[in-house]
């Protein structure tokens, strides 16, 4: 993809395809040899870790459609049907529901490393921008797939999700009843949404492969934050890379089992084991975990209309990261201003994640959680538009190390390499 | 011309998203009221929605009368059975006073509000804290309307038809 191939085909077989269709010159470019910065740290193990996520979802989703129905009077109970009767249904279903908070997690873990070290910087701006594209796509899929059982919250998260559309002035109701094909949500709803979520992961993986081409042009930012200066910077990505994602994805899945085995309803609201009802809504309507902070957002806001601008806006203001930081640094590591920030960055978003989860009348030691989730959504939107801007201007980074050798191997190491 | 070809082909696969032939047939709905006492609210459903029929009390209704409606988030009726323009007085929420019917359905994100609860002794919405007063009308939270009044009529008495 990026620099001269360095594949040279051994048999006659490999030469008559080269010529014909080179994808066994791409595989070696961009799996086998691609230079890759010698000092990537575990952080930098996720994007594999989320590759296998993506898989697993697709793999287990498409058995788990052979089963379910898509039917108001009949999905609940075919679910049930492949919990109790299908052969090994239970674990089938349990890594898809728990495979979906295990992406989440892998994902925000991958975005916050991001951050940190300034991967969404130039010459990176578009991978960033193509990754929080599939951020959102995964959030839509992830809606979807969780209506499909049929619950009360899957019936009632529909239902606030899909009224979000309602607070656009002249033309919101009648978005709202596009969505959802009646006047309520309904079977039109529930068919319409299990093709979509069928549909949205293929989508996810050909964006997935734009990001990844993206990545292969300028190649890997590293925790350093300084470009590649010469080829002592860098390892082939096989077998050094390769390894080390192996390894790290065999501790991940550890975590993964852990769950579906041990805990298979940690991340799950009992209230979906009951059929949804249309006439009764649960008393806490709560989104799944890795919503929360957005809903929280939502919350917090006492109008309707603005409620849904700002958590919209949340997401959107990412779009606009690479230009919002005006650092020539990239890595926290040499930003002692900034560190600071963005682990408040990251504080304020566990703490919208907490009150998301609380009912809205909540208060911990006297505090009423809607002002603490005031404040944390203030911070949020400030973190990214003031003081982003702000302090890339004012802060003096640290020295940064000559390269990425030197400060791996020291400096006599590094001139012996030469 | 290629546009509105283009445009032309699209529709169809844009339209056959809304409601369905079967969807849009106009549904409506028959309740006796003599079995409810003043006090009580049953719920019934129509179109797909619940819809709360109050037999309020002369205290609820006075409650509900008093309130000034310069003073209310939202000043109109929301009645299906008056014009678009009537003010949100409690006269112009009601067929007969005593009768109160909603369509249930929170205006904030569409869950249904529970009864007898909140500050305005109308119904609490758990989901995000609005709260309606004992005409149904939004007094506090996210909510931007008044809950909806469907349109319906009285045959008897004790016997009302919505839709």
């Amino acid at each position: 993809m990026s620099g001269p191939s360095t594949y040279t085909p051994k048999s006659g077989f490999e030469k008559w395809i080269d010529q014909r269709l080179p994808l066994p010159r791409l595989m070696h470019d961009t799996m086998q040899t691609f230079p890759t910065p010698r000092n990537l740290n575990i952080w930098y193990t996720f994007g594999g870790i989320l590759t296998f996520c993506l898989g697993v979802q697709i793999l287990t989703g498409i058995v788990l459609a052979m089963h379910y129905v898509a039917n108001a009077g009949l999905a609940f109970d075919s679910v049930e049907a492949i919990m109790r009767d299908v052969n090994y249904g239970w674990l089938i279903r349990y890594i898809h529901s728990n495979g979906a908070s295990m992406f989440f997690l892998a994902v925000y873990i991958h975005m916050f490393r991001g951050l940190y070290y300034g991967s969404y910087k130039a010459p990176r701006e578009l991978i960033w921008i193509i990754g929080v594209l599939i951020y959102l796509l995964m959030m839509a899929t992830a809606f979807f797939g969780y209506v499909l059982p049929w619950g009360q919250m899957s019936f009632w998260g529909a239902t606030v999700i899909t009224n979000l559309f309602s607070a656009i002035p002249v033309i919101g109701s009648h978005i709202a009843t596009w969505l959802w094909g009646d006047f309520a949500v309904g079977d039109a709803t529930l068919n319409r949404f299990f093709s979509l979520h069928y549909l949205l992961p293929f989508i996810i993986a050909g964006v997935v492969g734009l990001h990844i081409w993206a990545l292969h042009v300028p190649g890997n930012n590293n925790p350093l934050g300084i470009d590649v200066k010469s080829p002592q910077d860098t390892v082939p990505f096989h077998p050094y890379y390769t390894v080390k994602d192996a390894f790290y994805l065999c501790l991940f899945v550890v975590v993964f089992a852990a769950f579906v085995f041990y805990a298979p309803n940690f991340f799950g609201n009992p209230d979906n084991y009951q059929q949804a009802n249309p006439l009764v809504t649960p008393p806490d309507i709560v989104p799944e975990w890795y919503l929360l902070p957005f809903y929280a957002m939502l919350r917090s806001i006492p109008n309707k209309l603005m409620g849904v601008i700002v958590m919209g806006g949340a997401i959107v203001t990412l779009f606009f990261l690479p230009w919002l930081d005006t650092s020539r640094v990239r890595s926290c590591r040499f930003r002692p201003l900034m560190k600071q920030f963005f682990w408040a960055f990251a504080v304020a978003c566990v703490i919208l994640g907490y009150c998301g989860a609380q009912s809205v009348d909540a208060s911990v030691a006297g505090v009423p959680l809607l002002w603490v989730a005031r404040l944390a959504t203030l911070y949020y939107f400030l973190f990214f538009w003031i003081l982003m801007p702000i302090i890339g201007l004012i802060e003096t980074p640290k020295k940064l190390p000559a390269s990425i050798a030197q400060s791996v191997l020291g400096d006599t190491a590094a001139a012996a390499a030469e | 011309m290629a546009a509105v070809g283009a445009a032309a082909a699209a529709w169809p696969f844009i339209d056959q998203m809304n409601p369905s032939a079967a969807a849009l047939a106009l549904s409506t709905v028959e309740v006796d009221l003599s079995p409810v006492a003043a006090g009580q609210q049953i719920v019934v459903k129509w179109r797909g929605h619940p819809l709360f029929i109050r037999h309020r009390t002369p205290a609820e209704i006075d409650s509900a009368k008093k309130v000034d409606v310069a003073t209310l988030p939202d000043p109109l009726a929301r009645n299906a059975n008056k014009p678009d323009s009537a003010p949100a007085a409690d006269e112009d929420r009601v067929i007969k006073p005593e009768w109160l019917v909603l369509i249930g359905v929170c205006t904030h994100l569409g869950c249904t509000p529970t009864g007898f609860e909140g500050d305005y002794g109308g119904w609490l919405c758990h989901c995000h804290g609005s709260q309606y007063d004992t005409s149904g009308r939004i007094r506090k939270g996210p909510a931007p309307e008044n809950l909806a009044v469907p349109p319906y009529a009285f045959l008897t008495d004790t016997r009302v038809k919505v839709g």
